[in-house]
Formats: C-alpha cells, structure tokens, sequence
C-alpha cells in the first residue's frame, strides 16, 4: 500500500483556505506517504500528475482533497485503486460564509475533512471483483401473456436467448380470450384486433425463443449469471440454466361470486368482463345474445368498480386502472353491431390512462351512456339498483345483461411473511418461483398481494436481484402498460446478466465490484444478517452460519450494519473505514466551546441534498462533520457508541422515508436502522446522556432548503443542552 | 322503468339545436362551478344534461334553468370537452316554450317574448314600447308605480337626448318590413320541418 493524498486548490478552495496547512496535516497527522497541491486538479494536468503517481510511484491508496465525491467522478476514476474523496467544496466552504469571523472555523471543518479522508483511505482494500460471477446470459421468462412474449421477444430482438415457462397449454394469457383490445393507435376510435395472434406466432418462430408449455417452475437456484431454474414438465424435470428472470405472471380476475349483492352466479345474465368477451368472441361481430335464453339485448348495464376501491375491507381496496377502458370497449361491441341498444356504464369516475379519453369521447359519440353513480345492488332478473350521484337519488334501470367490472388480483405466489394467508380472492396461492432462498419461495410483497418494487426509481426491480417483475403483478395494468413493462423489464434484466458477468453490483451502486466479506471465525450464528437482507441474498449453511451470494447482493451494507459482532465488511466499506473517519476528527476541548456534530447521511438521498445545499451556497453550522454511508442501514451501532465515546456532542442520521410509500434506495434500509436506533435511546440513558444527542431524520433529496435549518436547529439544541461530558477519554 | 335508456336523449338530439352534444358531456361540473348565477336557478347545466339522460322529460323541460342563462358564456370557455352549453340551453329553452311546457310566468321567459314580438313587428326594436311593456306587464297600477320610480331615470334620457317620445306613436320600421315577415315565416317552416314539428 503506498498512500497519497492530493489537496487541490480550485473553484475558490485555495483563496478560501489554508491549503499549505491542510498538505502539512496530510503529511503528519493522516501519514500519507505522497502530499501534492495542485491549483487545478481536475484539469488535463491535474489529473495526469495522478496517473503518472500511480505508474510511476506506484501509488495505490488516493485521497483527492477538492470536490464532492458526486461531482468529477469521471475525472477522478483510476481503476485498480483505493480512492477516498474530501469534500472540501461542497461540504466546506460553499456551505460557510466567506467572512473573517467564519474563517478560523471553516478552515477547521477542512482540516477534518482532510483528516478523515486519509483515515478512510487507509483501511480501503482495492475491491478485486466477484470471485463467483456467473457467465449466463439467458432469460428466463414466467409466463406466457402479454407481458411474457413480450418480454420475451424484445429479449430475443435484443440478441438473447429466452425460455418462457408457461403453466397452461397455450401461450397468450388472458389477451388471447379477449374478443378485441382497447385501442393503442390513433385513431384510438374502436376496439382493434388484440394482436396476440401474431405475437404467439413471431415468438415461436423465433430461433433465439424456447418455450415450455404445461410446465411450471420445482425449483429456482443460484444467483444473476448462474441461476438454475428446474422446469417441471409433463415429461419430467429440465433444468435451464439462465442469467437473470423475468417474472410475468400476470393476474386472475377478482372472484365474482364473493360479490353476492350483484347476484353473479345466480343468473347466466350477469356476467363479469371476461363473461361478455366469451359472448363476443361467440358472436364474432353478430350481435350479442342473451346468454340464458339466446334472447335479443336491448338494455346492457356495466357495474364499475364491482369489488374494486372497497373501503369495507371485503373485497378489493384498490383500483386495477383498466377496467374502465374495458367496459368502454364492450359497450362498443354491442353500439357497432346496433346502434339502438342501450348501453349504459355505471361508474363513480371514470379513469382511462393513456389516450383513454379519446376512447372515452368516442363511445360517447357512439351513444353509450354514461352515468355517474353507486350500484348498491344487482336483481337475479337484471334490476341495477344504484344512487344517481348527480341528481342525488335513488335510480334502477333493468337490464337484459349486467357486466360486472372486477379488478386484477396478482398471481405473485406465496406472501412470504405470511406462507399460509390466502390472496384477495380467498384462494391459497402456490409457489411460482419456488426459490431456494433462506428468506421465502417467492417475491417479496408490499401490499394487496403485489410484488414489491421501488415504484419512484426502479419500478422493474424486485428485491430479489436479477429476478424482474413485468406487468400486472406487479402492479394493475392494461395490455399497453404491460407490452412496455415487459420491455423495461427485459432490458433490466440483460443488464442484470452484463453486470452479473463482470463481477459488479445491480443498481442502485451498478458498477460496484466490491463484496461483503464475512470473517467467520468471529460469527456467533445470530442469524441476524441472514433475516435482515432486504434482498434475500444470504443463505444459510448446515450450521447457521451466513452464506454470501455475491451476485444477489446489492452492497447496501445492511447486514454490515446488522452483525453485532462487526465480522461483515466490505473492501472499500466497512466497519472500521467508517469508525476511523469518526475517530480521525479532532474533537476540541470542551473550553474551547466548540461543539461536534458527526451527521451519517444516506450518500442516495442526503448526501446529493446537503451537496445541492452547499451548490445554492446556503450556510450551516461549521461545527459538523459529515461522513456518507451507502444506506442508513448499513450503520452499525458501534459507529454511534464510537463518536458518543470520542467526545462529540451529537449525532445525526440522515436517511431516506420508510413505510408502505418508501424511498429507501436499498427498500428496507431506512426502516431497519430506524427500528434499530429505536433502541439508543435506553443506552444514552444508561450513560447519563441526553437522548438529543442521537438523532435520526427521513430526509428527501428535494430537501435541500430544509436541511441546513434542520442543522441549524439542532446545533442549538446542542447548545441548549451543553456539550458533552465525555470530551478528553479517548 | 328503463329511463337511462336513451329516448328522451334521443328525442334532445333530434329536436333540440345543439341538442346533440348532450352525451359528450363528461359529468366533470366545471360549467356549474362557473355560472354566475349558480344559486339562483334550480339545475346547472351539469344536472340538466343528466336529467336528459335519466330520462327525465317533464322536470327538464319544465325547469326554470334554461330562461336564467344570461349568456355570458363562461361554461362555454371553461367546458373541456367544448360543448356548446349556453346554445343547448337556449335551445332546450326554444323547445321548452315549443311544446309549451316552458313555466309560463318566468319573468326572463315573459321578457323574450315582448322582446320578440317587439322586434319581429316593426323589423326593429322599438325600446320605448319594449320598456313600457315590461312595465305594464302586471297590470295597470304595478305599471304606473314602477313608471312614477324610474322617473328620475326617464327625464335625465329625454334632457340628454336619448329617447324620443314620439318613438312611441310613430315607430321606426324597416324599409321592407313585409320582406322581413316572408323571411321569419320561411325560417320557421325550415326549422319545423328539421325538428319534426309540421306535419
């Protein structure tokens, strides 16, 4: 290891502070063996004068002392190298003000920034790549509907080789029983030909494409590059060895005969969506006849919403998004084969996403009438009984066919957390993927039984790396929604098996080749980073003890965070890079008055918000020392008794919004550490400390006005409650 | 039994002027929002066009909501589905008083028949004679009282000019007053042929 450090002096660093001092204290107190100044580091030049340091001096350990660790990251990136950045811009002085009296203060704040990058630098290895990454570049697609060929062709059209899994008979899912689609053209007038047909075809035609029908999934193994997938066909097991996973699974229609105040069941006359394609199919362009006696229509009324947006507990709670367009489309069935029947859709609002409201305003113009109102029940003889929410009354209209409008239930497979709960519709689900997974057979869920996804961010993702979602399981869609989900998700995944083949992490740290390293001979068998990953990339061996499964892990650092005996580290993150910036900050003497706050922020959310901060020179306390963490959750409890223990007066975690609506980058991250800090407070009591002194905020990267008030305030509150008592021990 | 069935929005869209762009509308209630005269009528334009399409013949047509537009045409540039909401309104109220159902002591509805009968007579509107009939529309003495409170009004127009009493013996009239007649009867047989009233 042979260490350097480089102070730069641009953008207003070198007038700002002392930069001669801060080289003196790279060179005796962070001991680097290489201190440089130059007045314009990421210039040509600049960044030359490093590259001939690391061929000619042989420097591999490098502390830039200049910019944000966000900022010039192109400039700065030596491959084969330790790289550790002090943020002497952003994090200093575009965040001070540029006066005499702030002077002596700022330029303390830039001494510890360089003190703590030559600290971190010193424990950083240079990360030597994946030594079990998997060289599988096939996709394996579940499902064969609309999302699954699709996904499946774009896959092949993209030069990969898929395999689809299809459980039925027959690929094209739930489309190919529709009679004709909702538009997704211009003109966007009349319902068009599904199109399934010629997908079904150009898919298995395709050379790179190969299909399993009647076949579901015994058992799926491994990790992104080298998953093995056991096919359980009618002629026995094949196992498919693939690279990453696309799951399209779709969903079933929510059960019609739970709706009992809509009589479904009790007469072949009230259908639900899926009923009246089955009739126009029948018909094929005739008009619709009366299912129990072949009678003519004259009167057909559609049900929106039946089971769907329910606040009653008892039926679906949400909407599924299509099924607005689809009652639309089926008026249009019977208004283009007669214009005199009546045709009336019963909605409380109307929701067409995408160009819908083309659709919309053209089944107007063809005379289907729409009412805006609540159906409370449904006769077996066809009375729709509803209240007319614009005139405000009670109102029936009698049908010769009711449609009912039921929303998507997911085929997800078994809720993990909860193996033996039944899904919306009261069914018992069966495994799908059946993973060998510590953590659960399937997917895991967020709510209403749909596979979890970061919805603001990577909405294909999973958190399971290299295993996708695409279409209505993971959320209600329609048929478009789903053709482009599918494609998304398909791209995901041939960057999953690209990465996967390099060694280096999925998003949101791609590229990444570190890995967590375990030191065994010190785990006690806790379980605890085994049950914490969020994504499931832990297994366990006979004994208990922690298997890695470097493809699947996503290099948040949780289950660093979680081990109480800190034996999981990361070449380049770990216990001990993080604990020796903490301890590399000089703490002054409690005459001195001047207080230290250490603030652990998010480097996905808080990091960017305080760096945007700083950009838009808004002005915080000088007496903070910021330290980025890859996720609240790989924080390990240690790092908070080590600052409380070294004197500073206060602690601030930074970390993104957790619960159903989170923005945890690493899901589960935010919400663990909060859950975990939950417990500091008992040990600050313990140690006769004021519970102020840790504190932890969800903060959001549009926080950027917030932060430095939210600093600010809590420097006073430092200030109200005194400095700490545990200055000059360590 | 079947109102929302489409007859009476069928019969709207046959005879009715504009009375065909009642089943585009959307429901969204942007053209009650934005009437200014809101509170003062029984229906907006949103309830109106859903009693068309309930079925609700006698309530629409008998309804005071069409005679209250002032046309000042805010729904119109507000609608988002750009339907023409002040001229369906006119023609509902056209239709209304048609078929006679329109309430027969509406006071705008009593005013756009003086005014009517006013212009059409002469082929131009005579005003002296138009305000005195709105005076005198309930009677003699309501009609002296109402003359005796404007008086103050009335004096200030003659001073300055702006109404000349003989307006009142000697109206002005078009130079082919029997022209403009034949003109207004062959607009009427038009009109009735196209909305099924003759026979």
């Amino acid at each position: 290891m042979k260490t350097a450090a480089y102070i730069c002096g641009g953008c207003g660093i070198g007038e700002r502070l002392d930069t001669g001092r801060l080289a003196a204290i790279a060179q005796r107190e962070g001991k680097m063996d290489l201190v440089r100044q130059h007045p314009f580091l990421c210039s040509t030049e600049g960044v030359q004068s490093i590259r001939d340091d690391i061929e000619k001096e042989s420097a591999t350990h490098l502390t830039i002392a200049a910019c944000s660790r966000r900022a010039k990251s192109e400039a700065f990136s030596f491959p084969g190298t330790a790289l550790a950045r002090a943020n002497l811009r952003e994090g200093v002085i575009w965040v001070r003000p540029a006066t005499d009296e702030a002077r002596e203060t700022t330029q303390e704040m830039a001494d510890d920034h360089v003190r703590m990058g030559c600290a971190e630098v010193k424990r950083m290895l240079v990360p030597a790549g994946n030594p079990e990454a998997g060289k599988n570049r096939r996709i394996l697609v579940v499902g064969g509907g609309i999302s699954g060929l699709t996904a499946a062709i774009e896959t092949a059209n993209t030069g990969y080789e898929a395999v689809i899994v299809e459980k039925s008979a027959r690929l094209g899912g739930w489309a190919a029983e529709l009679h004709r689609r909702v538009p997704d053209r211009e003109p966007f007038r009349d319902p068009v030909d599904t199109g399934v047909a010629a997908l079904v075809d150009a898919v298995s035609k395709n050379p790179l494409i190969r299909i399993h029908l009647n076949a579901t999934l015994a058992k799926t193994s491994g990790a992104p590059g080298r998953f093995t997938a056991m096919v359980a066909t009618a002629g026995g097991e094949i196992a498919e060895e693939v690279g990453a996973i696309v799951q399209a699974t779709g969903f079933t229609p929510y059960d019609a005969t739970r709706l009992t105040e809509f009589s479904y069941g009790k007469s072949p006359d009230i259908v639900d969506q899926a009923g009246l394609e089955a009739l126009a199919r029948k018909a094929d362009g005739a008009g619709i006849r009366r299912p129990s006696d072949g009678g003519e229509i004259r009167t057909v009324v559609f049900v929106q919403c039946a089971g769907q947006r329910d606040d009653s507990g008892s039926h679906l709670p949400y909407c599924s998004g299509f099924c607005c367009a689809t009652s639309i489309k089926q008026a249009m069935y019977f208004k283009d084969a007669n214009p005199a029947v009546d045709t009336v859709v019963i909605y409380t609002d109307l929701r067409v996403p995408g160009n819908g409201e083309d659709f919309y305003r053209s089944a107007q113009s063809k005379g289907v009438t729409f009412t805006k109102g609540k159906v409370s029940s449904v006769e077996p003889d066809g009375t729709v009984r509803f209240r007319d929410l614009i005139l405000d009354e009670e109102a029936a209209i009698g049908a010769d066919l009711v449609v009912l409008a039921t929303g998507q239930v997911p085929n997800s497979g078994v809720d993990i957390d909860q193996p033996e709960a039944g899904n919306a519709s009261g069914a018992k689900p069966i495994s799908i993927l059946n993973l060998d997974y510590r953590q659960g057979k399937d997917l895991p869920q967020l709510r209403h039984g749909f596979a979890d996804s970061h919805f603001i961010c990577f909405p294909y993702e999973t958190r399971r790396t290299g295993i996708y979602t695409a279409g209505p399981v993971r959320r209600p869609m329609d048929i478009a929604q789903a053709a482009e989900d599918a494609t998304g998700a398909a791209l995901k995944a041939i960057q999953a098996v690209e990465n996967a083949q390099l060694g280096r992490a999925a998003h949101p740290r791609s590229g990444d080749l570190s890995f967590p390293i375990v030191r065994l001979d010190g785990c006690t068998q806790c379980k605890r980073c085994t049950v914490e990953c969020p994504f499931g990339a832990i297994d366990e061996d006979a004994k208990g003890y922690p298997v890695f499964n470097e493809s699947r892990c996503r290099r948040c650092g949780t289950c660093m965070g979680a081990c109480p005996v800190r034996v999981i580290s990361f070449e380049n993150y770990s216990v001990d890079s993080v604990a020796a910036q903490i301890k590399a900050v000089e703490i002054p003497d409690e005459t001195e008055e001047k207080p230290r706050i250490l603030i652990l922020a998010c480097e996905n959310d808080a990091l960017p918000a305080l760096d945007m901060a700083g950009a838009q020179r808004l002005s915080y306390s000088a007496f903070v020392r910021v330290v980025p963490v890859r996720c609240l959750g790989s924080v390990n409890a240690s790092w908070i008794t080590d600052a409380i223990n070294g004197g500073y007066d206060g602690v601030m975690m930074m970390g993104c919004k957790h619960g159903d609506d989170y923005q945890c980058h690493f899901v589960k991250g935010s919400e663990l550490a909060a859950y975990r800090m939950s417990k500091v407070d008992d040990t600050l009591k313990q140690m006769a400390l004021e519970t102020e002194r840790v504190a932890s905020y969800e903060v959001a990267i549009t926080d950027i006005e917030r932060l430095p008030i939210l600093i600010n305030e809590y420097a006073k509150t430092i200030e109200r409650i005194g400095l700490s008592p545990m200055k000059g021990f360590a | 039994m079947n109102a929302y069935e489409g007859s009476f929005l069928n019969e709207v869209e046959a005879r009715v002027e504009e009375g065909e762009w009642v089943k585009m509308c959307m429901q969204c209630g942007v053209c009650a929002g934005s009437c200014p005269f809101g509170e003062h009528w029984e229906h907006s334009p949103q309830k109106i066009f859903m009693m068309i399409r309930a079925g609700k013949r006698e309530e629409v047509l008998t309804s005071d909501a069409m005679w209250m537009c002032t046309s000042c045409y805010n729904c119109v540039v507000r609608c988002p589905r750009e339907l023409p909401i002040t001229q369906i309104m006119h023609g509902l109220a056209t239709y209304a008083e048609r078929l006679g159902l329109a309430p027969k002591m509406q006071p705008t509805r009593r005013f756009s028949l003086a005014f009517w009968d006013n212009c059409t007579r002469t082929g131009r509107v005579n005003e002296l004679r138009l305000v005195l009939s709105v005076y005198f529309r309930n009677g003699f003495a309501a009609g002296l009282r109402e003359f005796w409170n404007m008086r103050r009004i009335g004096i200030g127009l003659l001073l300055a000019k702006r109404m000349n009493p003989f307006e009142l013996f000697f109206p002005h009239k078009c130079e082919d007053r029997d022209g403009i007649q034949r003109m207004l009867k062959k607009a009427y047989e038009i009109e009735d042929r196209k909305r099924g009233f003759s026979k």
